[in-house]
């Protein structure tokens, strides 16, 4: 092992029936340094994290760990943990069913006896260290998902761990919960901790990291120093070819013109829902981009979502190009020409063991009805024009969608409700969690399509990604509507100061 | 953009490999696992007694040439599992649970039947009333009690197995309710002719009647969407709502379906008797209706079905038990052996043993095209 | 951003004190069981006011609880045994075969029993947990092997003689201070056998096992998620492997404890017993998602489901479908509560 490693990974290989996942990797982790893993959807970071955790075993290569001269085996995250390797996922991996004191020692615990006022003692100390707002007696189940990540993050740092390993943990993190988080990795860096971060955030990795490695199509493309390596060089690498300019993107594609005096495509008046969202006004004029903003949880998912029906809506209007309709469940939206990409890919989007096909035609199938169904020439014909339209890298349009990458799940989706040819399309942070080769062409494709005439509604955590896309933004607060902004207001400034409030403004 | 590098023809060079992964191929095809077993037992069978495949036409007790052989029995038989394994998938598939009170309501539909039949007087001379209307009667009745089912399981949202134990407590009880607790016995033919001959057809009628099902399913399937809704409801019901398909009402359907199912078997039941005795009838069948699911290799969690494979497995029982039969096992010790063949053949076809196996295949075939080209 | 982050902390606080699924679930038994018992008291009369009618249902259903509790621990992992009712049978069998036919005495025969249990743990618990065979279809098949070994070991149904048993199943264990006057006057001591003890004493053991030990708190975290086990660094594999173990065991034990009570072996005997089993255990808030159970309420689930069977039998219908019906309407509602307590406290969240 090199001088001052306290993790070496030698020539890892990880094949699934049929794909490379990993080919030859190496990766070195440095006593008291935070180490990004950098790489697009798909370039085997996550797989390269569950070897390391034990949930996959690999199929080659070696493994070292200070303080140990062989190379490990690990078996199980049991094991990994021994070896005080601690990780946090990107989904909440805790039992909703135990209490938050429970969640934070279950597993880890010396002796065969739990000793609850203890455990629930020492649980209070640390959630008061970290000012989680959450008792130790509460069942975990009952928090928010924010809540619950942090309990997670609290669970591992607490560990003696030599190693930690974060994957994504802050995408359901707001500003301070990450402020809080930072401050942390800073503090168990000073201890000597290795740190191993992996996000989707540049910003991010600018701010903590000190070293990054970058994967690419499951090979390792170079470990950097920070200093050395500029934000272009970094997305570069990542994507494997030079970037063109991401902010001209707008100003390249031909515009819809847009008839302000023409009835809008959808127009909502106090429509609420039982999410728990103020009642709201909205419209949206054929051609338009406009976008929901807000922090999480500000309710612009929610605000979307009565729009489509998915929630129940309990009171309001809704008029389509002038006529009032009715809008109770997603049915009545689609029939009526509107399509929701929602926001959780894995709990909403995919329907995991079906085929690519089927998870294309579904919206399509549903909307010409039970008893008329396609014919297996028809859906294939559907299916491989848009894998081809958008072009989603799969085996077949036989393969289920659940062995394909982040990414492509989610351009099956929207190839779902692209060809369900709707007039009002929703796109709930369409490019959450999906590298920036991706991210571009689904932006590319949102204005091409408004460009057509189709009215786009676009929500995204990312606000310049908005800016490019959008010609007028909805801004939440609270789960009230608090602004509309348009024109000359759009700048970033603007936006950051109407969602943070009156007294920052 | 992906790493998820496809390996392409070219790398898996070699015609040794290519075999391999016919065989591969097919081991991995769902409907394997029942064809498997049913090879198993044919070729058991062909081996210790190949009379077993024999079929004969001989005169019955009427007087009409029928044909009887071990094979006619176990198609005769299997009828009512078939039937029933029908419904049974599309519910599982759906709601990723099984109904455990099928046997019951076999019961309840087999009374409702007689008493539609026998009026007032629990043995009448005559039908009082017509079969078909008696028929017609017990489908809705089954149909009501699916519902039941369905409710519990898809409005409020409770365990399939746990809602369905209410009427699997309850159902003979209802059965015999239904009939004063007296045990109604047809004496018209005619209505015997269902489970048993038509006279001067030499195969038994169930056979057609199941045979008839499976056409009626096929169809359904081919021209619904019944299929593809209840595996998007199975697989994901967050994003098939999402989708426009009503994932409660779509559980509640299949429930229904099953009790159309139940309708038909109580029918077969009551008719092979023309009579019904409530706490044995179609006892256990619920146990052997989810086997016959299993077996089909179809995942009990739910989500993606294969309806051939379940109808398959459900024949691949009956086969079993009358193999077992022939052999003179006691009908009393026969779930012990019956145990055994399901552990062995779940065992088999367990994910994890089938990639340890086709695993041990990949070293095995290399080194056999070896041996062969030199 | 402000504004949010009081928001948030005010729902956290709200829900903060909220009761636990199971302990909620676990409250709403006991109350049943007492509005149940004392309506019967009151509506019914002196028939359940003598304590002795209590230790009866007891007394009756002492080898039910063990298996409740057996199930109950099943479910909370997240599986299911349906063999427990068939072990059962072949454990009373095989005890009655030992004892009359084998000449064994009684501590043979409780270790019969308990290899019994042992063997099916074993072999049941290895094809869920670590050929991850699904257990209903696991169990299903362990309940056929066992209801046909009980044909083969004897196909009969003979009552054992054997002395030193005969001694220990009469033996009565009298509760000072419960017992009552009879017709002619005379006083009549309360008692339970000693099948109840064992019972009793399975009941506290199992409650700290599942409340105080790492593998019993691993039970609920496997039932609740058992990926999320997994990542926590809880052995899943080895964990299901137990919950089934354990059930197994308990079913020998509490086939034992039947055979005690019943004196005799036949292929009949504990025939439904699992689903009576799954019954008490749903009454008593287990649920079969997982996750969700306490063996506290295990004990007042089959004490429900026994109270309501002697009232309906003590309201003069005592034809067996009347027993069933109500059964099962007692199981409906319990459900209904569960679902609509379960669901409401999720609106109250959201």
């Amino acid at each position: 092992m090199q001088e001052g490693a306290v993790l070496e990974m030698r020539g890892i290989c990880k094949y699934f029936p049929g794909v490379r996942a990993l080919e030859n990797v190496d990766f070195t982790l440095r006593e008291g340094e935070i180490h990004a893993l950098m790489g697009e959807n798909g370039a085997g970071k996550s797989t390269l994290i569950k070897v390391l955790t034990g949930v996959y075993p690999k199929d080659g290569g070696q493994i070292y760990i200070k303080g140990r001269e062989k190379a490990i085996t690990l078996k199980s995250p049991e094991d990994a943990q021994k070896h005080g390797i601690s990780t946090v996922y990107q989904e909440i991996t805790l039992c909703p069913n135990l209490t938050v004191a429970e969640n934070m020692y279950i597993g880890r615990t010396k002796g065969a006896l739990t000793n609850w006022k203890k455990m629930n003692a020492d649980a209070q100390k640390l959630l008061d260290s970290l000012a989680i707002p959450a008792s130790p007696t509460q069942q975990l189940g009952s928090c928010s998902i924010a809540v619950q990540q942090m309990v997670a993050i609290a669970r591992a740092v607490d560990m003696e761990c030599k190693v930690l390993i974060l994957d994504e943990p802050t995408s359901s993190l707001d500003e301070q919960e990450v402020a809080k988080l930072f401050k942390l990795m800073l503090d168990l860096k000073a201890k000597g901790v290795g740190i191993v971060f992996v996000t989707h955030f540049l910003d991010q990795v600018y701010e903590v990291c000190d070293r990054i490695t970058v994967l690419r199509d499951g090979k390792l493309v170079g470990e950097y120093v920070i200093e050395d390596l500029p934000r272009v060089m970094l997305v570069s690498k990542m994507l494997g070819k030079e970037l063109d300019d991401l902010s001209d993107i707008k100003s390249e594609s031909e515009t819809y013109e847009i008839d302000e005096n023409e009835a809008c495509v959808f127009e909502a008046d106090q429509l609420v829902s039982n999410a728990g969202i103020s009642p709201f006004d909205f419209t949206i004029h054929k051609g338009e981009v406009n976008g929901f903003t807000g922090l999480l949880g500000s309710g612009r998912s929610e605000c979307v979502r009565a729009i489509f029906g998915a929630d129940k809506v309990t009171g309001g209007k809704v008029m389509m190009n002038g006529r009032k309709v009715r809008i109770n469940k997603p049915l009545d939206a689609m029939k009526n020409g509107i399509s929701y990409l929602p926001e959780d890919r894995k709990r909403d989007g995919i329907v995991g063991d079906l085929s690519v096909r089927d998870n294309i035609i579904l919206a399509l199938q549903v909307m010409k009805g039970f008893f008329r169904p396609f014919t297996r020439a028809q859906a294939e014909a559907f299916a491989d024009e848009y894998i081809k339209l958008l072009d989603i890298k799969t085996a077949s349009s036989d393969t289920p969608i659940n062995s394909l990458s982040g990414g492509n799940q989610q351009k099956v989706i929207l190839a779902r409700w692209l060809l369900a040819n709707p007039v009002y399309l929703i796109l709930d942070e369409p490019t959450r969690g999906i590298d920036i080769g991706t991210k571009i062409e689904i932006q590319k494709l949102v204005l091409k399509l408004a460009a057509e005439g189709k009215s786009i509604t676009f929500i995204s955590s990312e606000i310049d990604e908005m800016l490019r896309t959008c010609s007028r933004l909805v801004v939440m607060r609270d789960r009230k509507v608090v602004a509309e902004l348009s024109g000359e207001d759009l700048t970033q400034k603007k936006i950051m100061a109407t969602i943070a409030g009156g007294e920052e403004q | 953009m992906t790493a998820l590098k496809n390996i392409t023809v070219d790398d898996i060079k070699g015609s040794a490999k290519k075999a391999g992964n016919f065989m591969l191929g097919l081991v991995k095809k769902q409907i394997f696992i029942p064809i498997a077993a049913l090879l198993i037992l044919v070729i058991f069978n062909l081996i210790v007694d190949p009379s077993f495949f024999e079929i004969t036409l001989s005169k019955n007790s009427a007087g009409d040439p029928v044909f009887s052989g071990y094979l006619i029995t176990i198609l005769d038989n299997a009828s009512e599992l078939a039937i029933l394994a029908i419904g049974m998938t599309l519910v599982t598939a759906a709601s990723g649970g099984q109904d455990i009170s099928v046997g019951a309501t076999i019961a309840i539909a087999g009374s409702v039947m007689l008493r539609v039949l026998c009026g007032t007087d629990s043995r009448p001379e005559t039908l009082q009333a017509p079969i078909i209307v008696a028929f017609l009667v017990c489908c809705v009745v089954s149909m009501l009690f699916g519902a039941f089912n369905g409710a519990l399981v898809a409005y409020f949202k409770i365990q399939p197995m746990v809602a369905t134990l209410i009427l699997f407590t309850a159902g003979r009880s209802i059965a015999a309710w239904i009939n004063n607790n007296e045990l109604p016995v047809i004496k018209d033919p005619s209505f015997g002719y269902y489970g048993n001959f038509i006279p001067g057809v030499p195969v038994p009628t169930p056979v057609f009647l199941a045979i008839a099902c499976m056409i009626v399913i096929a169809l359904v399937l081919k021209f619904t969407n019944l299929g593809l809704y209840t595996q998007a409801v199975g697989i994901n019901s967050h994003s098939s709502r999402l989708n426009g398909i009503d994932p409660a009402f779509i559980k509640f359907l299949t429930y229904v379906i099953l009790g159309l199912c139940v309708a038909v078997s109580g029918f077969i039941k009551v008719s092979r008797l023309s009579s019904i005795n409530y706490s044995v009838v179609a006892k256990d069948i619920e146990m052997d209706a989810i086997l016959a699911v299993a077996l089909g290799g179809n995942a009990l969690s739910g989500g993606k079905f294969n309806m051939p494979a379940s109808i398959l497995g459900a024949y691949v029982i009956q086969f079993l038990t009358t193999t077992l039969f022939k052999f003179n096992v006691d009908s009393a010790a026969l779930p012990a052996y019956k145990a055994i063949v399901v552990i062995i053949l779940v065992v088999l076809s367990a994910p994890i043993v089938r990639e340890k196996l086709s695993k041990l295949w990949k070293t095995i075939a290399p080194k056999k095209a070896a041996k062969e080209a030199n | 951003m402000f504004l949010k982050k009081l928001s948030n902390g005010k729902s956290e606080l709200k829900s903060r004190n909220a009761l636990s699924d199971t302990n909620l679930l676990l409250i709403i038994t006991i109350s049943v069981f007492f509005i149940m018992y004392i309506s019967a008291i009151v509506f019914l009369g002196s028939g359940f006011l003598k304590p002795q009618a209590f230790f009866n249902i007891l007394n009756d259903n002492a080898a039910l609880i063990i298996l409740s509790c057996g199930m109950s621990i099943v479910m909370i992992s997240g599986g299911i045994d349906i063999s427990v009712g068939q072990v059962t049978a072949l454990v009373c069998m095989s005890c009655a075969v030992h004892l009359d036919h084998n000449g064994g005495n009684v501590l043979t025969a409780f270790l019969l029993a308990l290899m019994i249990g042992l063997l099916f743990g074993l072999v049941q618990g290895f094809l869920v947990s670590y050929l991850e065979i699904q257990p209903f279809i696991v169990t299903l098949a362990g309940m056929f092997f066992a209801k046909g070994m009980t044909t083969i070991v004897n196909a009969t149904q003979f009552n054992v003689v054997h002395e030193g048993f005969q001694e220990l199943k009469n033996t009565r264990i009298y509760v000072p201070g419960m017992g009552s006057i009879n017709k002619i006057g005379k006083y009549v001591p309360a008692y339970v056998e000693i099948g109840v003890i064992v019972a009793l004493v399975l009941v506290v053991a199992l409650f700290a096992l599942l409340r105080w030990t790492k593998l019993g708190r691993s039970f609920y975290a496997v039932g609740g998620n058992s990926h999320s086990a997994n990542m926590l660094g809880i052995n899943v594999k080895r964990t299901k492997f137990m919950s089934h173990m354990l059930c197994s065991l308990l079913a020998g034990i509490g086939g034992f404890v039947y055979f005690l009570h019943v004196g005799s072996g036949s292929p009949s005997h504990a025939s439904g017993a699992e689903m009576n089993a799954i019954a008490s255990s749903i009454i008593g808030g287990t649920m079969l998602t997982g996750g969700v159970g306490n063996i506290v309420g295990t004990l007042f689930g089959v004490l429900s489901l026994n109270t309501i069977k002697n009232i309906v039998s003590s309201l003069g219908l005592d034809e067996a479908w009347w027993t069933n019906i109500t059964v099962a309407g007692m199981i409906c509602l319990f459900l209904l509560i569960q679902s609509i307590v379960l669901s409401r406290k999720n609106k109250n969240k959201a």
